[in-house]
């Protein structure tokens, strides 16, 4: 089962490393991670897309908790969320496949922030299953570079995360 | 307030933590430390002869007195040597602060002499780790690091201080406590869970306890002793919590797991409620966990650590809190109760199990290994520290010294590291002036951190090392013999020292003994007549001797093989 496991913890150096560490030592796997300072700039919010059984999801969270410098642990998959990820891909852009994709783009709600004679730089937002979406839906020998942020996660309504 | 270097900084706050005994080794990024450990007696420090000694002495220290155990090493190789020791403290969950010295802030990252990343290093074997950046933060950073390593789950710190650091000026303030947003363990376990649990060993027909190094370190041998006794039920410790309850007592069924009794692993699988206290269900205690949860029993788990519980068996009644705590609890709640089951049938079964004596040994023109130990336990009044290394002897150790009381016996359980044997002995002995302290070692093993000899005379210590000497490394041989057909694949110590002469050179006294009339008088001489110098009784033993009972790596705790059985 996938994941989605957020994390509050001490925005100092090395915090990371131990909660990436702790992955690869347990071998436990990450599908994707993405860390920011949050409005406090003392504290990082980090999300963890994973994936494991009951026993290893549980594990996880205890090991994640048992980390000095985390201080709070969520499996936001647990109850309504909401996820985004943020992806930019350059695609080639010349002939008939120039309308092509800005019309992929506009289907997929995306945005072209960059544009030269043979090229587009696509921005798209969404879950990632979206994003793997608009990768299969376009031809990928067009596809020159893909670049994505990993997920971002947080709760509905009442559910917050915070110290 | 005087404004202070960063190494007085250290050494005054090693002070105020009230620490006696520092153990360590000198070099180039500490050598400001050094020079204000120099210039003080408060804080004394054991020079030791390798860095990995330095940090089990201190490791040792700790287990033999529950206060947290210090080393002090330099940067690079000084860090690297200290690595296993970190480990093997990590493993039993043992509190140290390991103040480590590393190359100044300018130089980190330049591939500087001595540079290793120390924390990076460390940080998969530590509770936590620090590097110091700011001399401002260096008092606050130490106290943390004493109060994350004893609270808890215990667990080694490493506080990684760059020289520059311990250069520079700052006033010094030692915080009185400190508090940390992220880190606060859990004492009083749940009050309805412990009344679930209650409720659900009152009305066992087949009950256990079964308990581990956690007991040990929470100091809560007194409240199991009296649980255990309330209750009369049937207890068993691991390697890890050996001595927590009286090893003489009729209630103590032995050790558990893969040396351990008969009886021990039989109610173990056999009990229909299984009280489990601060340990682990580790692979070595319950075998094969499929095989284990094939028996359909209600398992109570008490643990400080969240992590521990349904890791490795789903655990049906949780109690995450401190031992003491939650034993205190359980008796208040057990005196008020009249109403208690009948066990004494399966107090027959287990009897039956007993009966079957499987620690009996066959003794033979050689010395046998267990018979050496029972003599130990004889000569010392079963209240000397043990010491062990890891093998064989450590099995024969840990199964015929009967431990009577806590901290008494010192061994790396979770690691298995060899070589802790001696350096252990050298930090029970600081800590416990007035103790008999042996350790008890094998070939192999002593070899390992053999340069100690030297520390240990520079001290005077009154050390006495029972070498079992089978001219083997006798564990990985005994499981060549069964598993690999008997081919002795790199088993054969083809040239030992001789440990006599050895002993003698680092100016302690060797006694070698070959015959099995010999031991007992040998042993007197080593407590009695030689009562202040380290001896070093070199114990030719039965070669081929094995531990049993075995359970083999994977299988369940019911399919052991016993002495008497053929191979």
């Amino acid at each position: 089962m996938r994941h989605i496991i957020s994390i509050l913890l001490e925005n100092e150096a090395g915090a990371l490393s131990r909660v990436a560490g702790l992955f690869s030592a347990r071998g436990y796997n990450i599908e994707t991670l993405t860390v920011a300072p949050t409005e406090d700039m003392s504290l990082s919010r980090l999300t963890i897309v994973t994936s494991g059984s009951d026993e290893i999801i549980e594990q996880i969270t205890k090991q994640l908790n048992k980390l000095i410098d985390v201080i709070k642990v969520v499996d936001l998959s647990e109850a309504a969320h909401i996820e985004r990820e943020l992806m930019l891909i350059k695609v080639r852009a010349t002939g008939k496949d120039r309308e092509e994709m800005k019309r992929m783009a506009d289907i997929f709600r995306g945005r072209i922030i960059d544009v030269t004679e043979a090229t587009y730089v696509i921005e798209l937002t969404g879950s990632g299953s979206k994003l793997d979406s608009f990768i299969h839906a376009i031809d990928t020998d067009l596809i020159l570079e893909t670049v994505r942020t990993g997920v971002s996660g947080i709760g509905r309504g009442d559910r917050v995360l915070k110290v | 307030m005087t404004m202070m270097t960063g190494a007085e900084i250290v050494i005054r706050c090693l002070q105020e933590e009230k620490v006696d005994y520092v153990f360590g080794y000198p070099g180039g990024s500490v050598l400001h430390i050094y020079d204000e450990l120099f210039k003080q007696d408060k804080v004394k420090h054991i020079l030791v002869r390798h860095e990995q000694a330095a940090v089990h002495a201190a490791d040792a220290f700790s287990r033999s007195t529950q206060r947290v155990g210090v080393a002090m090493v330099t940067s690079g190789p000084g860090a690297t040597n200290a690595v296993t020791g970190i480990a093997t403290a990590y493993m039993d969950s043992i509190p140290l602060v390991v103040i480590s010295g590393q190359v100044p802030t300018t130089y980190i990252g330049q591939d500087a002499f001595q540079e290793c990343d120390t924390v990076g290093i460390t940080r998969p074997c530590v509770k936590h780790n620090f590097l110091v950046k700011d001399v401002r933060d260096l008092a606050v950073t130490i106290k943390k690091a004493f109060y994350i390593a004893s609270t808890g789950r215990p667990g080694p710190v490493v506080v990684d201080v760059p020289k520059d650091i311990t250069a520079a000026k700052c006033k010094f303030e030692y915080p009185a406590e400190v508090k940390l947003r992220s880190y606060n363990p859990v004492i009083k376990g749940h009050s309805g869970q412990i009344k679930k649990a209650m409720q659900l060993l009152l009305g066992a027909k087949r009950p256990m306890i079964y308990t581990g190094g956690g007991v040990i370190l929470s100091n809560a041998s007194e409240q199991l002793t009296r649980l255990t006794r309330l209750l009369g039920f049937p207890i068993t410790n691991t390697l890890m919590g050996l001595g927590a309850y009286p090893g003489t007592d009729r209630l103590f069924l032995g050790m558990p797991g893969m040396h351990g009794t008969v009886e021990a692993n039989m109610a173990m699988q056999n009990c229909d409620v299984l009280l489990a206290i601060g340990t682990r269900f580790d692979d070595r205690v319950i075998g094969n966990p499929e095989n284990f949860a094939t028996v359909p029993r209600k398992i109570i788990h008490v643990d400080i650590d969240p992590s521990s519980i349904s890791k490795r068996v789903r655990v049906d009644v949780p109690i995450v809190g401190n031992v003491q705590d939650v034993l205190d609890e359980m008796i208040r709640l057990l005196e008020a109760e009249q109403d208690k089951k009948d066990i004494s049938d399966w107090w027959s079964e287990i009897e039956e199990w007993r009966a079957r004596q499987c620690m009996n040994y066959a003794m033979k023109d050689a010395i046998m290994p267990q018979y050496v130990i029972e003599k130990l336990w004889e000569i010392t009044g079963g209240d000397a520290i043990i010491t062990s290394d890891v093998g064989q002897h450590q099995m024969w150790a840990a199964q015929y010294y009967k431990f009577d009381k806590p901290r008494r016996w010192l061994n790396s359980g979770g690691l298995g590291t060899m070589g802790v044997g001696l350096p252990y002995a050298i930090g029970a002995a600081f800590a416990n002036p007035d103790r008999q302290v042996a350790c008890v070692t094998g070939d192999g093993s002593i070899q390992m951190c053999i340069q100690e000899l030297s520390t240990a005379k520079q001290f005077g210590l009154p050390i006495k090392i029972i070498n079992l000497n089978n001219r083997y490394l006798g564990m990985v041989r005994q499981w060549q013999e069964m598993f690999y057909s008997r081919r002795y694949s790199q088993t054969y110590m083809d040239s030992i020292p001789d440990f006599v002469k050895l002993a003698e050179a680092y100016g302690h006294v060797g006694i070698r003994v070959d015959k099995p009339e010999d031991v007992v008088p040998a042993l007197k001489k080593a407590f009695v007549d030689h009562k202040d110098d380290l001896v070093f009784l070199d114990i030719r033993t039965a070669r081929e001797a094995n531990v049993f009972p075995m359970v083999a790596a994977g299988k369940g705790l019911s399919e052991m093989v016993l002495a008497d059985e053929n191979l």
